[in-house]
């Protein structure tokens, strides 16, 4: 560690890896790609973090979350910064993100599959997506939308139509 | 001077945000009724769901009206602590749920509206306002691809849910009007290249909302008349009950925090 006392950012990227998101516990921060920047100025670490959804409740406790965990390897200097644009994508979820996200049951997004608000009558009224969504427990592409928001508003609601289990699918944004 | 008449140019941008602002709070808010009462589980998800994406939108909206204002309020001071007469909102904001056929029909026709004045904002010439648009288009895309679904679904549905959905349609048409209507503060934002002006958005509405009702074998109604006033905050009666039961904890306990 430095002698100012201030860590590296790269130090400081890797504790940022072991942050679970509040929601959504097997993934990180990280994974999840909403930390946008880690900076270590003058003063303070800068962490710049965006949100998944404006309406996300889950934001004040990543920010706690990122404190404790920064203050637990002696950073007490921390600004937490928060940028809006770009707005967060689901293409900023790592790899090794969607593979959680699959171990844990939730059908990681499909990239390209944003809703652009009109897309339903363009892919014929009434046809339902035009993508489909593996079942995450038994891989089967037999599965159907029951609802366009899940337990939380970044997920869908999906049924298994081999397995039987419902399941939640990240939707893209 | 001619220009007596127009709005300093802050203090227009600080309006025509709380336009938006508080169409998506007491939408939001209207929405958030449904909680524990929707007919059938996953529909009180999806709506709380959809309520939660507008009041979060509302912070940024509102966020941003009280930085422009200068003036020290914050996004909860604005939601909270205005009385009826100051709020900007829509007037179909307002509008009572009633069934849930009502609830969605209102949905569909400001989500319609919401999506495409978004889509315009984020070409908007302030760079502030184009970040929220673009962070908020997201999110409403599947506002108004549930809630056109659901209208069709309904609409073309069994007799019954049509002939709610149609008088859903002919009690909430007359308050569309209002998407379009401009006045000096939309005119100075139109000049300025923030905001779009409402009547260029109209056109685009009418064709998406007449596709829509016309496969949901819905009638769209021939009358032309708005009510209007919202915008410049003449209300009706039912935004001063809204407010009452949402501003009751802030307004008796000014300083109680969670
Ligand atoms: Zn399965």
């Amino acid at each position: 560690m430095a002698t100012t006392g201030l860590p590296t950012a790269p130090d400081v990227w890797r504790w940022l890896e072991t942050v679970p998101d509040p929601e959504i516990p097997v993934v990180s921060l990280v994974d999840l790609g909403i930390i946008r920047d880690v900076e270590i100025a003058d003063d303070a670490v800068v962490v710049t973090v965006t949100p998944t959804y404006s309406g996300c409740p889950a934001t004040s406790v990543i920010s706690l979350d990122i404190e404790a965990r920064l203050k637990s390897e002696g950073v007490d200097k921390l600004r937490i910064e928060r940028r809006l644009s770009p707005p967060w994508t689901t293409d900023w979820i790592s790899q090794e993100g969607r593979l959680k996200l699959r171990a844990y049951g939730i059908a990681p997004p499909i990239d390209g599959t944003n809703a652009d608000g009109f897309a339903r009558r363009r892919a014929g009224a009434l046809l339902g997506d035009n993508f489909v969504v593996a079942c995450p427990k038994c891989n089967s592409n037999e599965t159907t939308k029951i609802s366009q928001f899940g337990s939380t508003p970044c997920k869908a609601h999906y049924r298994c139509k081999t397995c039987l289990e419902p399941f939640d699918y990240f939707k893209c944004i | 001077m001619s220009a007596a008449q127009a709005p300093a140019p802050q203090q227009a941008l600080h309006e025509a945000l709380l336009r938006i602002g508080d169409s998506t709070l007491i939408l939001g808010h209207r929405v958030s009724e449904w909680c524990g009462h929707s007919p059938v589980l996953e529909e009180d998800i999806a709506l709380a769901n959809v309520a939660l994406d507008l009041i979060g939108q509302t912070q940024l909206w509102l966020g941003l009206a009280g930085e422009v204002e200068g003036a020290g309020r914050s996004a909860d001071a604005l939601a909270y602590r205005r009385d009826a007469a100051q709020f900007r909102n829509l007037l179909i904001a307002e509008r009572p749920n009633g069934d849930f056929g009502m609830t969605l029909m209102r949905q569909y026709l400001f989500d319609a509206y919401h999506m495409l004045l978004l889509q315009r904002l984020t070409a908007s010439s302030d760079p502030r306002v184009a970040a929220i648009a673009a962070k908020a288009a997201k999110e409403v895309a599947y506002h108004l691809e549930r809630s056109a679904d659901l209208v069709v679904r309904l609409g073309d549905g069994t007799e019954e849910s049509r002939r709610r959905m149609q008088t859903a349609l002919d009690e909430l048409w007359s308050y569309t009007g209002e998407f379009f209507i401009a006045d000096a503060i939309d005119e100075a934002m139109a000049d300025a290249a923030i905001m779009p002006h409402p009547a260029s958005l109209k056109d685009a509405w009418l064709a998406e909302v007449s596709a829509t009702l016309s496969e949901a074998t819905l009638k769209v109604p021939a009358s032309t008349y708005a009510h209007k006033g919202g915008r410049r905050g003449v209300h009706s009666e039912h935004l001063g009950h809204l407010l009452a039961n949402m501003q009751f904890l802030q307004r008796a306990y000014p300083t109680a925090v969670w």
